[in-house]
């Protein structure tokens, strides 16, 4: 059974072709299997963003490409690509992630109406959501009425809700406090553990790096090393 | 749930969404007020001026206008009655003979015009009975005259008083005689207020020795809408023989006025709708700048482009929307106040007004098509004012537009 979830191949991305060209990713050839739970690191300006970036479709490579589930996603443009996107990929950001002037409940309901799904699934799966990232109580409560942690948390329910294949998630410790970021660790790797859900962190952060089973490590756009340290064992932070 | 999100989206910044509700409000008050204002004005000029005198349309000798004596009369019998009578357009026809001559009382003498006419087709059209404010109406035959009330000041006249009428008749005859004042009548606009006598139409003619001739028809027609039309009819029916005027070929100086100062309405409420384009574009502006990083990451986790410009057009037509319809349920009481309560103008300008034969007067008109041009032109603004997000949406990228 291929469980190959990405493939990318020789992703290059170059800023400044026509002057001095820039490789924000050099050659990068990636394959993330399901059930993966895959920190990327690296020091500033290494290519981890823009890594992340391909992989979810959000910016094109200047040369390679990147297979997603059998679909080249390179190819995609338009509507297709934002379709894929909304269907396949699960997106936490680092910040400013909710729109502020929804509630959780309705910002994890949201995505799913772009989905057009029935009403009576969308109130169900928010529910179930909800309570997998232990904040029930706070469905009416709009992000400025949450704390950094719980709006990130309505953040990964927001990204699991349209059932992606995956989830992207761009240094979403950050601007968490430490209990913060290890409420949200634990939520997603409970969410890898049980659901299979395969997670894909960019992070500087040391906390994020020792949870994941897999470590990615960029350097001047290029991967100098790929580990697989030893396995997840916390379940707490 | 997008409705709800695009309501809320309104009032994320409610000083601004205020200000920008109150911009419009205000402009669609402005703009409802002065065209009902002008229409008003001008419905009213038309009515004095108008149809309390000189009919929408007028039939006369070919050449009258030009040289208006006598000796440019026509022959009046019923086939050309017959001819004009057809129309059902036509609400009523008033045969006149009409000349300048001399009042005299006692020391005092004017100028004025004589107009004979037939009593009853005159109040038919013109309503002329309901203008007397002293003394009655007369009958057909009766040699009696009634005289405008600003005539009869000048010429210091009361009911019952006689007054001695003097000129030239039918081809250059002597016409000279004395009638006693049966009635005096009102009328709103001065020019006409302080120059007509009127005379039953056979006395006029006997007194003119003009037997059986006529000046003008006074058409009335019951849609003033259709007046281009009925004169193009009568044109047709009459020959060349006969000359057929719309009012605004009567009076021309009071219809460039009216053209003019339409114009110088456009100018304004131009002028004002740009002023209120640049706010709502302000707003817009301000509002996609700021929501940039927003716009990117619901492009990022699946919204379409065309969906998000959709809601930042709705958002435009709703902040104005609301702002029109403020600016509606404001206007309507002011409208309906000063319909019924006109203004009434004093002093140096009221002076100017009646030297151009204006009332001064300033009722605004109800015409719920004012209430929906206007609503509709604030509405076409901001749609394409609307279009600019949908424009810049397109163009966003959402990994440059979650930079900071």
């Amino acid at each position: 059974m291929n469980n190959t979830v990405i493939d990318a191949h020789n992703l290059t991305r170059i800023y400044d072709e026509n002057t001095i060209p820039v490789y924000a990713l050099n050659s990068v050839h990636l394959h993330i299997t399901k059930g993966e739970f895959t920190a990327i690191k690296g020091p500033s300006g290494s290519g981890k963003t823009t890594l992340l970036n391909m992989l979810g479709g959000l910016d094109e490579p200047t040369e390679g490409y990147v297979n997603i589930n059998g679909t080249n996603i390179t190819q995609l443009k338009g509507n297709k690509l934002i379709d894929f996107r909304l269907n396949n990929i699960g997106f936490v950001f680092q910040s400013y992630n909710l729109i502020p002037v929804l509630t959780a409940q309705e910002n994890i309901e949201f995505i799913m109406l772009l989905q057009k799904r029935p009403k009576a699934e969308r109130e169900q799966r928010v529910t179930e959501l909800l309570k997998e990232v232990g904040l029930i109580e706070k469905a009416g409560k709009r992000p400025g009425e949450l704390s950094g942690g719980q709006q990130q948390r309505v953040a990964v329910a927001r990204a699991l809700a349209p059932k992606p294949q995956f989830i992207l998630a761009d240094e979403p410790t950050a601007n968490l406090d430490s209990v913060s970021a290890g409420n949200l660790l634990d939520i997603m790797a409970k969410l890898n553990r049980e659901e299979k859900m395969t997670f894909i962190f960019s992070t500087h952060d040391q906390r994020v790096i020792d949870r994941a089973r897999r470590v990615i490590t960029l350097e001047d756009g290029k991967i100098v090393s790929d580990t697989t340290p030893a396995p997840l064992v916390h379940t707490n932070s | 749930m997008i409705a709800k999100l695009t309501w809320r989206n309104l009032w994320r910044n409610r000083r601004r969404t205020l200000i920008t509700m109150s911009s419009v409000t205000f402009a669609v008050f402005l703009a409802i007020l002065m065209q009902s204002f002008q229409k008003g004005i001008f419905d009213n000029l038309v009515n004095n001026v108008v149809s309390f005198y000189y009919g929408y349309i007028q039939v006369h000798k070919q050449g009258y206008w030009n040289e208006q004596v006598l000796d440019n009369s026509f022959f009046y019998d019923d086939s050309l009655v017959m001819k004009l009578s057809g129309n059902p357009d036509i609400k009523g026809i008033t045969p006149r003979i009409e000349t300048f001559l001399l009042a005299s009382v006692g020391n005092t003498t004017k100028g004025c015009m004589l107009v004979g006419t037939d009593p009853v087709k005159e109040n038919l059209l013109t309503g002329l009975e309901a203008k007397i404010v002293e003394g009655k109406y007369f009958t057909n035959n009766e040699q009696a005259v009634l005289i405008a009330e600003g005539l009869a000041g000048k010429l210091k006249l009361s009911v019952d008083d006689t007054i001695i009428l003097f000129g030239q008749g039918y081809h250059g005859a002597m016409a000279a005689a004395k009638y006693p004042v049966r009635g005096i009548v009102h009328f709103g606009s001065p020019a006409l207020n302080d120059g007509l006598l009127y005379l039953p139409l056979t006395q006029a003619q006997f007194f003119l020795s003009a037997e059986n001739m006529l000046t003008s028809l006074a058409v009335g027609i019951h849609e003033p809408e259709k007046m281009p039309a009925i004169q193009q009819q009568l044109l047709s029916v009459m020959g060349k023989s006969y000359e057929v005027m719309n009012w605004k070929e009567l009076m021309p100086d009071i219809a460039n006025h009216i053209k003019a100062d339409g114009s110088s309405f456009y100018i304004f409420t131009g002028i004002l709708y740009l002023i209120i384009a640049f706010g709502i574009f302000g707003t817009i502006l301000m509002m996609t700048a700021e929501r940039q990083y927003e716009f990117g990451m619901l492009i990022a986790i699946g919204m379409k482009k065309i969906s998000l410009g959709k809601m930042l057009l709705f958002e435009t037509l709703l902040i104005t929307l609301l702002g029109v319809i403020l600016g509606l349920l404001i206007s309507l009481p002011f409208v309906f106040y000063f319909d019924k309560t006109p203004l009434r103008i004093t002093g140096k300008m009221a002076e100017a007004y009646e030297r151009f034969g204006f009332e001064a007067l300033f009722p605004a008109a109800v015409n719920s098509s004012i209430f929906i041009t206007q609503s509709l032109i604030v509405l076409v603004i901001a749609f394409l004012i609307g279009l600019y997000p949908l424009w810049h949406v397109s163009t966003i990228n959402p990994v440059l537009a979650m930079k900071k």
